[in-house]
């Protein structure tokens, strides 16, 4: 999979041998400010508009409904929950990958990416096939009585499988580009490897790991298509905000649906913006590029 | 078209003369969690989907109504994934190339679709192209009809590609030596015949990439389609839409078999992508 994270770009000085006619960057620079107007701004304008339609008391009423407080309360719990599992793993898998040569090491790399490439709905699909009550584990799991499809911990899970190559991802070019030399003399100068991990390495990729976080929080919050297959859309209990929003759409009480919609695009809007501050301060933290 | 998603060897051997401590408990570890919560859940799915036999397939398949919003996935994902890729490279080059006010906020902006919700791009892309919405009254008045249709899913899915599109293509525009470009322009060449003798080879194979990345995550998108296209049965329900009213109706074997398939065409691009990665490795040297 490439990059897909934006590097620190040059701007180049419009010189007339090396770069279009005045008319022709006026199109495309016209071209592109509409475009992205169009499919950018404007729908993310009309949440705002939407939700403050009938006033500011409306968006405050549905904002502060119970049903709409558990949801903000579920979707809290869950990316708390699966933002350090998936932090953890990242660590865990980036220090094996990048710091240690054996074989099968980018069949691992593709294995940690696949989760990208599976649609969310197949991804809540195959937890409810394996823990389901027709699933293979279902019969067990109700003879022991216990919950995880249609509950808290099939909504995590399928969190956490959407989420789950993010930390990885932005660790494991930066790790290998830095190599190994750091805890190596860290670890000569008698540093046990916990400690060289704790002053060496972790300051080294503490910017990335915060990236990777913010991005993976993003999508722990707002994912929906497989958190709604798994969560069997119980108001107040397994209703994270996104499916709550699909709930008040569907029952045509749009202002409070961009309401609770607003909260997630200002998530969005955070999320933007702190990746666009690491990325501007700690461009090369980040990427490993010099 | 089964991907076999065994582990990888259980005993790997070490074989880095540097001494750093933590590679059994890191890899142990690593690959545990990628065990349970990758490859077991989808093992589970290969498994019934081999329980549901020919025959499971067969009867699936033969639905009008599963082939319809299969056909439908894959067409519209396609076309959106080009109309993508195509606005993607010109919104690249003007972000990379042309300094305008507002540059870097417009390219902090181009990523709204990965931070947006789904589902909040959903209702948000719905609203606005309801035939009482702000776009949708003006289209309708031309006579144009875009929510509960083909052009619907096709708009959110653009929308949802466009990054993927201008981020694949965004760093190899700002790496293109201008001394090329010089040259060109040395030995007579007009800027068109630069552009796209020049400029366009060494670009293709990451176009091409998002392009891929695009088509793959569009085919899988739930979200942002759901509530604009309306959802009517043999006209705009798409495959993954499919999966959750088969799973609603208890027939386990039909959300199964869509989502082999699904699952099968996302490796395959998967495959395509890591294909035009080599092949662009070898023409480029080594880029």
């Amino acid at each position: 999979m490439p990059d897909l994270e934006p590097q620190r770009q040059r701007v180049y000085t419009p010189d007339s041998v090396v770069t279009e006619a005045p008319w022709a960057r006026a199109v495309i620079i016209a071209f592109t400010a509409i475009f992205l107007a169009l499919f950018l701004l404007l729908p993310l304008g009309l949440i705002f508009r939407e939700a403050l339609a009938k006033g500011v008391g409306d968006y405050w009423q549905a904002l502060t409904d119970p049903d709409a407080v558990s949801a903000i309360r579920l979707t809290l719990l869950v990316a708390a929950i699966a933002v350090p599992l998936n932090l953890v793993f990242g660590v865990a898998a980036s220090w094996a990958i990048a710091k240690f040569d054996f074989p099968g090491k980018s069949f691992l790399i593709t294995l940690v990416d696949l989760p990208f490439s599976v649609s969310p709905v197949v991804a809540g699909l195959v937890y409810v096939l394996l823990f389901g009550a027709q699933g293979l584990l279902g019969p067990w799991l109700q003879e022991h009585n216990i919950q995880i499809v249609f509950a808290l911990p099939g909504i995590v899970l399928a969190t956490v499988f959407v989420t789950f190559p993010f930390v990885a991802r932005e660790l494991i070019p930066l790790m290998q580009d830095q190599g190994t030399a750091d805890e190596e003399a860290a670890l000569t100068l008698g540093a046990s490897g916990l400690r060289a991990f704790l002053t060496v390495t972790l300051p080294n990729i503490r910017w990335a790991l915060l990236y990777g976080v913010l991005l993976c929080n993003a999508r722990a919050m707002g994912e929906f298509g497989a958190v709604s297959v798994v969560s069997g859309h119980i108001r107040g209990l397994t209703n994270t905000m996104p499916l709550h929003v699909e709930i008040l759409y569907n029952e045509y009480n749009f202002v409070a649906a961009f309401a609770v919609a607003s909260l997630l695009a200002i998530l969005a809007l955070v999320t933007l913006i702190g990746k666009t501050v690491l990325e501007w301060r700690y461009g090369e933290a980040i990427s490993g590029r010099h | 078209m089964s991907v076999a998603v065994a582990a990888p060897r259980r005993r790997p051997f070490i074989r880095k003369t540097g001494a750093l401590p933590g590679f059994g408990l890191a890899l142990g570890y690593a690959l545990s969690w990628l065990g349970f919560i990758v490859l077991l859940p989808l093992a589970a799915l290969f498994l019934r989907a081999s329980s549901a036999g020919v025959e499971g397939f067969a009867v699936t398949l033969s639905d009008p109504r599963v082939q319809h919003a299969l056909l439908l996935s894959f067409g519209v994902s396609a076309i959106a994934a080009l109309f993508a890729t195509l606005a993607g490279v010109i919104i690249a080059w003007a972000l990379t190339r042309y300094d305008f006010p507002g540059r870097q906020v417009v390219d902090a902006m181009v990523d709204l679709p990965f931070a947006l919700p789904t589902a909040v791009a959903g209702i948000a892309l719905a609203a606005l192209y309801a035939p009482d919405g702000l776009l949708g009254a003006p289209l309708a008045k031309l006579g144009w009809q875009v929510v509960y249709n083909p052009i619907g899913i096709f708009i959110a899915l653009v929308f949802i590609g466009l990054p993927y599109a201008v981020r694949t293509v965004q760093p190899l525009i700002a790496e293109i030596d201008r001394e090329l470009e010089e040259a060109a322009a040395t030995l007579g060449a007009t800027r068109w015949q630069t552009v796209f003798q020049v400029l366009v080879p060494p670009l293709a194979p990451a176009a091409l990439t998002g392009l891929a990345l695009a088509f793959a995550r569009g085919l899988g998108e739930y979200g942002s389609v759901i509530f604009i296209a309306g959802n009517l049965p043999g006209v705009s329900e798409i495959a993954p839409l499919l999966i959750v009213i088969k799973l609603s109706e208890f027939d386990y074997t039909g959300a199964t078999v869509i989502a082999v398939i699904m699952l099968a065409l996302a490796f395959l691009m998967l495959l395509v992508i890591n294909l035009i990665q080599a092949w662009s490795r070898r023409r480029m040297g080594n880029a």
